[in-house]
């Protein structure tokens, strides 16, 4: 579980978030919506600490990142697994190389092991015989779910997906959707996915978070979201040729 | 700028607190090391040939007096060769080549957001990549100096000598005499210094890159005259402090 508070961050004079507050339960993927340039990556980057708040706090399960030292930090940060939005893939590396990464550099396993767990990892998210090529080599949807299959090698306790599906087709979107959503609760995992795509909203959205303008708005699951009285969610719900039409059915 | 020397100087603090295993490093300075030495040998080896044959015909040029022996000139020519040419000329060539493929390398990493990537899995992103290529160029930037040496003298052997400026014998007896071999260590102390500078220097701009393409050309473009600016101050402080009497 992550529980967050009053997280703020400016950048010059410009705020981004604003008191932002919340818990990400355990199991499920815990989605953080809004529309473009609301501060979704901003926010998502001041919890895994690659942005450093202004002020406020994150808890993962009751340890303060901001407020431990170094080792405590490291240790958190080592359960952690993270898709970007772009993938991050290291393009010096193959696909093999890449997935390996994390258990090269953090775990004592041996040569057999590694391979078998990549193996495996690489099998979960759909990829088979592509161990040896590189990520240039590979399409944008492959990328995604090299970068979804580096993030759980290590048995994450904690993922975070930035907007997984952005830029895939609607078919791939909902299977890596589901692949998120099943790893979460096969793993028990903590996972928050920021997404501003209302595909995946209604498919996975148990637990879902809506910033507007840097504040957390609105809080609810995806059988309230289309009658939440808010008028910011509305706009974004219903923006949405079908969700429309649904509505005026 | 003041801001800018601090947080270079924060930099250089982070390349050794919390380092990954040395087994880790040990493959990653192999991989630099192949990189560079290798990458420039052809041409630090063509410039520096070059520059000893060009150094050749100007000093004979110069000695229009009929009292100095040719082999004053070769003489000439190792000094300068030794002392400045090869540690300092290569240096610049060496920025151009190697530091702005290092602070391009990790521009690119930085909007990719693989620095973020390493840093989200507890790696002190900035020992990780930037250590390596410090330590690889301090051990590769003096043999290619040495390199350039010898290249240097063979340029100026085959130019004076195929030109009949300087007579094989009087090249290779100029060569030899009143050598001191304190210019040598001289040299490899200048080349490890510059190494230094140059490659922590290109990964500093290149690691702190932000936005997007044009930017990574922005800092690629910044390593290479911050770096040779560097390397032309430290060049003239050690002389003061080593040569002066
Ligand atoms: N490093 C930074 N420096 C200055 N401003 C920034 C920085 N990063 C983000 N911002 C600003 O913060 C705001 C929120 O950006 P953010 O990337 O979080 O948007 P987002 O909600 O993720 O949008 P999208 O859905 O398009 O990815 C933007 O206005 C952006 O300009
Ligand atoms: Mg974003």
């Amino acid at each position: 579980m992550i529980k967050i508070k009053n997280i703020t961050k400016s950048f010059g004079n410009k705020l981004v978030l604003s008191e932002v507050s919340g818990v990400f339960e355990k199991g499920k993927p815990n989605l953080i919506i809004g529309a473009s340039g609301t501060g979704k990556s901003v926010l998502l980057k001041c919890i895994v600490g690659l942005i450093r708040p202004d002020h406020g706090q994150v808890f993962y399960d009751g340890r303060d990142f901001y407020d431990s030292d170094r080792v405590t930090r490291i240790e958190v940060r080592r359960e952690m697994g993270m898709l970007f939005q772009g993938g991050a893939l290291f393009d010096s590396k193959t696909v093999e190389e890449n997935v390996r990464f994390p258990l090269d550099v953090l775990t004592k396993m041996t040569r057999p092991e590694k391979r078998d767990r990549v193996n495996f990892c690489l099998k979960r998210v759909g990829l088979e015989n592509v161990n040896s090529k590189m990520p240039s080599e590979i399409s944008g949807g492959m990328k995604k779910r090299v970068g979804i299959a580096r993030a759980i090698v290590n048995n994450p306790n904690y993922l975070f997906c930035d907007e997984p599906n952005s830029g895939l087709d609607p078919q791939t979107s909902i299977l890596i959707d589901e692949l998120i959503q099943d790893i979460s609760e096969d793993l028990d995992i903590t996972t928050i996915v920021v997404t501003h795509d209302m595909n995946s909203v209604m498919g996975i959205g148990e637990k879902i978070m809506f910033i507007y303008k840097g504040r957390n708005v609105w809080v609810g699951n995806n059988r309230d979201i289309t009658h939440s009285g808010v008028k910011e969610l509305d706009d974004f719900v219903f923006a949405n040729k079908v969700m429309n039409s649904l509505r005026n059915h | 700028m003041i801001k800018e020397i601090g947080k270079y100087f924060i930099f250089l603090g982070h390349l050794f607190i919390n380092r990954e295993t040395f087994k880790t490093y040990y493959k990653l300075i192999l991989d630099e090391c192949i990189s560079i030495g290798l990458g420039s040998l052809f041409l630090v080896a063509l410039v520096s040939t070059f520059m000893g044959a060009v150094t050749t015909v100007q000093t004979a040029f110069n000695m229009v007096s009929e009292f100095i022996p040719d082999y004053v000139i070769s003489q000439v020519v190792r000094e300068m060769i030794v002392l400045e040419l090869a540690p300092t000329i290569i240096a610049v060539i060496y920025a151009g080549k190697v530091g702005s493929s290092m602070a391009g390398g990790l521009g690119t990493m930085r909007i990719t957001e693989q620095i973020d990537a390493l840093e989200v899995m507890g790696i002190n992103s900035i020992s990780y990549l930037v250590l390596p290529k410090i330590i690889a160029s301090i051990l590769m930037y003096p043999l290619l100096v040495i390199v350039a040496g010898v290249c240097g003298m063979l340029g100026g052997y085959l130019a004076g000598t195929l030109t009949g400026i300087i007579s094989p014998n009087d090249y290779v007896y100029g060569l030899r005499t009143s050598y001191n071999e304190f210019t040598v260590v001289f040299a490899l102390i200048k080349s490890v210094v510059f190494a230094f500078l140059v490659s922590s220097i290109s990964s500093f701009r290149g690691y702190y890159t932000q936005g997007g393409a044009l930017e990574v050309g922005v800092s690629t473009t910044q390593a290479v005259t911050t770096s040779v600016i560097a390397v032309l101050i430290a060049d003239y402080l050690l002389a003061q402090l080593l040569l002066s009497k």
